[in-house]
């Protein structure tokens, strides 16, 4: 184990990769001389050489499309973006061919690519720059969307995402890239998808979340049970797509309460899946509707007061908490 | 088929243009007319459904160039892909499978028309987003110099596809890589005259198409692509130049569509039946056939059998299309991802 930040885990993990595996390669914008606007990249160019580090020009679809079609004569392209709300413009390409094309050719083909860059608000980048977009993506059959809430989990689950076999949206938190944690140094450390993780024990109520509201919930979760003796239970899903919701069944069996904490706008998003899901499997169960904490709906605005006020806070998910367990 | 005067093409000397190669290239053209005209008879019977764009017209750009490449190039197209699979050695068969929607089709019946696939003969699929598989077979160029080969990639795409953001992409990043000798393209503009019912004069601000290409640092050059001899004199010359060098090229090959866009467009208020009527002067197996008879003695009784031979082939693989099973329901869950996670897709939906 060694104590590492949430960006110097995800270098780590790709580097660990390109070492391993020759036909690892990294594109995107400004990555190279320039060494990435979050520096995520900084010292590769030297290490792999513009081969396997490649400059591109500001062009998602050519970006996205190229690694595409890298990746179907066997290479594994990661492609950076310079943050995830680029990505849209590259939409054609995810979505239409990256997880299309397994399916229309019959299984002919594996589509290893993994596109990742920093998602979410947070750091007063206003309202073009600071979306989430996990409902966006995992809404398509054919793509993996993992969205990982520490610094161990970025690494491991990004090592799962370069080895596999199909596209990955791969959403960093942003605002966490500075965050530290105890992160294995075995370069065999992989975190597989699709097992949604148990972050916290408790009794009370469950919280289900992932990437940074993930660490808004453990505070507020540590605040309860210091302040007003409410014991939460947090599950981490780690990933929406593969999406394992055994892990949150199994809370909300025992807490008989849910609240979905999310970034993201309400109409649509991963909290009505969710919360869906919870519904049909255990309504018998279920003790009060479950919550949804998330994002105002609104475009973002760039006065810090203003973002503060349209992405979750600690009072909302106390009050959501509070409002499940009939205490309001 | 009626006769008319040949045009004498340079691209070939007179000896190489009676090479048997040439007799079996005019069967090929003969084989993929009767096929896509299988193709709009079993539409109308309803056997075919969704879209179904049909080549016949266009013949000699994808024999002829297609003709010039290796076993082991790629091949990327649009969606008007039947012939190009069957050019690189698809069992007709299973195209026509593909087309009637049963398992034994060339991606299991999950494609259809516009989705053939079929890697095994190099043929990394038929696309239907106007534009997008450009940037595909840029990124394909550029791998398969990252473990250095020969290979090249040929894409083909029509001339409405030159107007879509990432066919501007595309071109571009092939023109920065192919400097370092890693992209070798061949760019192939299937100029048939019309973006589905648009004229490329009403589509395009530059009509000189091969032109447009240039300010991505790529050369191009024009071609009379209803000369199924000049189109392989062209492509013989730039694959075997872009084998050495790694850098893309382009072919602006001009030729015209004689079905409509797609089968359901009958009407084509977009051009006149006496336009066409002219274009079908300058049909391509017509071209060939002529040339053949005049210069190298091709007999009558010759492309008879060519035409039989066709025939029975197409109606052997329509037979074959039409006895095949549809895909077995739970098909419709694989092939979605490699690899699912705890749970797989088909139990979300029974449970």
């Amino acid at each position: 184990m060694s104590e590492m930040s949430y960006r110097d885990a995800i270098r780590a993990a790709m580097m660990e990769e390109m070492d391993r595996d020759a036909n690892v390669l990294i594109m995107g914008e400004d990555i190279g001389i320039y060494e990435g606007t979050f520096r995520i990249t900084a010292g590769m160019l030297k290490k792999y050489g513009p081969k396997r580090v490649i400059d591109t020009p500001i062009a998602e679809a050519g970006m996205v499309g190229t690694a595409v079609g890298m990746a179907m004569l066997g290479l594994r392209p990661i492609v950076e973006m310079m943050t995830v709300n680029f990505a849209i413009v590259a939409a054609d390409q995810i979505l239409n061919h990256a997880a299309k094309i397994r399916y229309f050719s019959g299984g002919q083909v594996d589509i290893p690519i993994v596109i990742r860059g920093p998602h979410g608000a947070g750091v007063q980048l206003s309202a073009q720059h600071s979306q989430s977009f996990e409902s966006f993506y995992a809404h398509f059959p054919g793509i993996k969307v993992v969205a990982p809430g520490s610094p161990a989990d970025a690494k491991g689950l990004l090592k799962t995402a370069i080895r596999g076999k199909d596209p990955v949206m791969f959403l960093e938190s942003a605002a966490l890239y500075g965050m530290k944690g105890e992160v294995p140094d075995d370069p065999e450390y992989t975190v597989p998808f699709g097992q949604s993780r148990l972050a916290r024990e408790g009794r009370d109520a469950t919280i289900v979340s992932w990437g940074r509201m993930l660490q808004l919930s453990l505070i507020v979760a540590e605040k309860l049970a210091k302040d007003e003796n409410i014991e939460l239970e947090v599950v981490d899903l780690r990933c929406l797509r593969p999406l394992d919701m055994e892990p949150v069944y199994a809370s909300v069996s025992k807490t008989h309460r849910g609240v979905v904490v999310q970034e993201q706008w309400k109409p649509f998003g991963p909290g009505a899946e969710i919360s869906a899901s919870i519904n049909e499997r255990m309504f018998d169960e279920l003790d009060a509707p479950v919550a949804r904490v998330t994002g105002e709906d609104v475009p973002m605005p760039y006065a810090r007061n203003l973002e503060l006020l349209a992405t979750p806070h600690e009072e909302q998910v106390i009050a959501a908490v509070k409002r499940v367990m009939y205490r309001e | 088929m009626a006769k008319q005067k040949s045009e004498a093409s340079t691209a070939v000397a007179d000896a190489a243009a009676c090479a048997p190669e040439w007799t079996e290239i005019l069967r090929q053209m003969i084989f993929i007319r009767r096929f896509e005209e299988a193709t709009e008879r079993e539409f109308r019977r309803g056997k075919i459904g969704g879209y179904l764009h049909v080549y016949s017209g266009q013949e000699a750009v994808c024999v002829g160039i297609l003709g010039a490449t290796k076993k082991n190039d790629m091949v990327f197209a649009g969606y008007r892909d039947h012939a190009h699979a069957l050019v690189l050695g698809s069992d007709p068969g299973k195209v026509m499978a593909e087309l009637f929607g049963k398992a034994t089709g060339v991606s299991k019946g999950k494609g259809g028309s516009m989705h053939l696939f079929d890697v095994e003969h190099g043929f990394y699929g038929g696309y239907g987003i106007v534009g997008g598989h450009l940037t595909l077979a840029t990124g394909a160029a550029y791998a398969v110099r990252y473990n250095p080969s020969d290979r090249i990639v040929v894409c083909y795409f029509g001339d409405g596809a030159m107007n879509i953001g990432s066919f501007h992409e595309a071109m571009n990043m092939a023109g920065l890589w192919g400097k370092q000798g890693m992209c070798p393209i061949l760019f192939v503009i299937e100029n048939n005259g019309y973006a589905m019912g648009t004229a490329v004069e009403r589509h395009s601000a530059l009509t000189d198409l091969a032109a447009r290409v240039n300010a991505y640092s790529i050369p191009s050059e024009k071609v009379d692509a209803q000369d199924v001899f000049a189109v392989r004199g062209v492509a013989d010359r730039v694959i075997s130049k872009m084998r050495q060098d790694g850098k893309p090229y382009c072919i602006e090959a001009i030729t015209y569509r004689f079905s409509g866009h797609g089968a359901a467009d009958i009407l084509q208020p977009y051009r006149s039946k006496d336009e066409v009527e002219q274009h079908k002067h300058r049909d391509p197996i017509l071209i060939l056939h002529n040339r053949l008879s005049e210069m190298c003695g091709l007999k009558d009784e010759d492309v008879k059998r060519f035409e039989d031979e066709a025939a029975e082939r197409v109606a052997a693989a329509v037979k074959f299309a039409e006895e095949s099973p549809v895909p077995e329901p739970a098909e419709l869950f694989n092939d979605v991802v490699a690899e699912h996670g705890p749970r797989p897709v088909a139990e979300d939906v029974h449970e």
